[in-house]
């Protein structure tokens, strides 16, 4: 009976299919809208999260210097190489940690130019900041302790300045000073802020001190969390040991500023992720919508096809056979919509993300959700007018004009 | 369902002092008021009446469409009143064929789907459904337009095409209300030609109400209404 009754709801859908494909068309805006919204939310936090992860893991940034939205910053006083080595020392949740200066310099490499980030820093750094080796070696102890004229660059950098020449061993001059170039890193690509991580040169700290900015300041100091430890706890020990240091007052405010990247990355992981639910309930509320239009014409349809519901009554329907009927219409033209809308949300979603250029995530549970909720909807807003067409009473339904 | 016991003939279709009250206190209309009707197998009743007579309202009791006011209505020795709606719909289901003055073909649907139509209802499976369908469609003449919708066939072929949905799942009793209302008079002719030869040749039972005397006496009995009373009750032109 299920099937038959299947098949005739098919074939009165197809009979009109007009008013069908209007029908659905409600159901389908709103399924391709949730679909939509929530799988471009979705790419957006991925994105997000992934180019925070690329920073590096548990990373948390020390810089001088209050951090004030707005406002002017405190004046800056620079740490020092003995700051960095106190913290590796006395704070066992610290796995590792790079102290860093960095200059934006003018590297020449035959007679090419390119700006570049020049950074001092120790043989942590790549492991800290999350970069992987290409080709050649990283810094070690060695080139540290003897201040060597040795550095890695990035993948941008080297494309730059050394084009297609092989970067091995090659000696480029950044202002003036000049280094070998004994590595290049992989590429990362872009950071959250659409900045080029992978346009930057690292020598050692010694040597960058020494030769680039003739001074003995630290500018900031890369920490990496243990995994077992929380940032959170390990970033106020290090901000104690930090105030210690520099004798802050207990009533002032720090001169240091202290990122803790993990909590950047939840913090925005919740706010595109409450963007993402908000888009998505007002997608809702148009699927609630074109449910409501799914109502409104089954009701047209039984009061037009009263008198078949006579005839049906008539020749031995039952009044649950004829609700079944049009329970399974409107299920079907919901379901139908639903699957429409499916197919558009993410065809939508593949464009969108492609012209932000946001990773499309496939997002399965909402998929079903939205499939499972149209066909609620069929449920929900046919089942009135189901009612109403099997509570008719056959011979007013036959007398019906 | 299994088809009742054979009964005796005289109590196979049987309605006692019915009446049909509409309304109540002033606006009360008495449709029917105390109608005695036995029908037996085979016969071919013309109920006829003009409009108001109460003729229609019988029919619909009859049918199972309607229940009476007050009175008895036994079909197969069964007491129709202690039936609810569902058993009510069974019976016509199994027993009953319906042939209506405006067709009530399912438009955009072809004849053959709506004869098939009783037979869904049923649960006969698609090959014989298509098979008796397209029988029954042969049986009243129509074979060949299986495919046509109702809007490509005559007045006179819809009604074929209802009768033949009547007649698909062989009902022991065809009730057929005005069903030349909407025909000239050539076609009401052949209709009437083969609700008699289906009665002849099948036993089938019919009760037909007309306001037309002529049609009438097709029938081989001839039942006759006023103000809700039946006044006469004799033999057809049909019965010789």
């Amino acid at each position: 009976m299920l099937l038959s009754t299947l098949a005739m709801a098919l074939r009165e859908i197809r009979r009109n299919a007009m008013r069908s494909i209007l029908t659905m068309l409600g159901v389908v805006i709103g399924v391709a809208a949730v679909i939509a919204m929530v799988t471009i939310g979705e790419g957006a936090t991925a994105s997000v999260t992934n180019d925070i992860a690329s920073l590096g893991e548990k990373l948390l940034i020390l810089m001088p210097g209050a951090h004030r939205r707005g406002g002017p910053g405190v004046a800056a006083r620079p740490f020092e190489r003995l700051d960095a080595e106190t913290i590796q020392r006395q704070i066992p949740g610290v796995r590792a940690l790079a102290p860093t200066a960095s200059k934006s310099v003018v590297a020449v490499y035959g007679n090419q130019n390119w700006s570049t980030q020049v950074n001092g820093s120790t043989p942590e750094f790549f492991d800290v900041r999350s970069y992987q080796l290409g080709a050649g070696r990283l810094l070690n102890e060695a080139d540290e302790r003897s201040a060597r004229a040795v550095c890695v660059i990035g993948s941008t950098t080297k494309k730059e300045l050394l084009g297609r020449a092989k970067p091995l061993g090659e000696t480029i001059r950044l202002g003036r000073t000049a280094c070998q170039v004994i590595g290049v890193l992989q590429a990362k690509g872009s950071s959250a802020g659409g900045m080029d991580q992978d346009d930057l040169v690292v020598m050692p700290l010694r040597t960058f001190q020494q030769r680039i900015a003739g001074n003995r300041d630290v500018s900031v100091i890369y920490i990496s969390v243990r995994e077992d430890r929380s940032t959170a706890l390990v970033g106020q020990q290090i901000e104690s040991l930090m105030r210690e240091r520099r004798g802050i007052a207990p009533d002032a405010e720090d001169d240091f500023d202290l990122r803790d990247m993990q909590e950047i990355s939840e913090m925005v992981t919740k706010t595109t992720g409450v963007l993402t639910a908000l888009l998505g309930a007002i997608a809702a509320v148009s699927l609630l919508v074109g449910g409501i239009g799914i109502m409104n014409i089954m009701l047209v349809s039984v009061t037009e096809r009263t008198r078949e519901i006579g005839t049906r009554l008539a020749i031995g329907a039952l009044a649950r056979e004829v609700l079944l009927q049009f329970l399974i219409e409107s299920i079907v033209l919901a379901t139908m919509g639903g699957l429409t809308g499916i197919a558009l949300g993410l065809g939508g979603a593949y464009l969108g993300t492609r012209s932000l250029s946001l990773p499309f995530v496939f997002a399965p549970h909402i998929v079903g959700l939205a499939f499972v909720f149209s066909a609620l909807v069929g449920v929900v807003f046919g089942y009135l007018p189901a009612r109403k067409a099997a509570r008719l009473s056959p011979i007013e339904a036959l007398r019906h004009e | 369902m299994a088809r009742p016991p054979p009964t005796k003939t005289n109590e196979w279709l049987l309605l006692r002092n019915i009446t049909k009250v509409y309304g109540s206190g002033q606006s009360e209309v008495r449709a029917l008021d105390g109608i005695d009707l036995t029908i037996a197998p085979g016969e071919f009743v013309s109920v006829m009446g003009s409009s108001g007579s109460g003729k229609s309202t019988c029919m619909n009791i009859v049918g199972c469409l309607d229940r009476p006011t007050s009175g008895a209505y036994t079909f197969y020795g069964v007491d129709i009143a202690r039936l609810d709606q569902n058993q009510q719909a069974l019976l016509r289901r199994h027993y009953i064929g319906f042939v209506f003055q405006s067709f009530n073909l399912l438009a955009r649907t072809s004849a053959l789907e709506n004869v098939e139509l009783p037979l869904v209802y049923r649960r006969i499976h698609a090959r014989e459904r298509h098979e008796r369908a397209r029988a029954a469609l042969a049986l009243v003449g129509l074979e060949g337009r299986e495919r046509h919708t109702p809007a490509e066939l005559s007045g006179g072929q819809q009604q074929r095409v209802a009768i033949a949905r009547a007649l698909v799942t062989e009902p022991s009793l065809l009730l057929a209300d005005e069903p030349t209302g909407n025909l000239d008079s050539a076609r009401s002719e052949e209709l009437m030609q083969l609700l008699v030869e289906l009665n002849r040749s099948r036993g089938l039972t019919v009760l037909m109400v007309t306001h037309e005397s002529e049609l009438a006496e097709w029938g081989t009995r001839v039942v006759v209404f006023r103000d809700g009373h039946i006044i006469d009750d004799r033999p057809g032109q049909g019965a010789h």
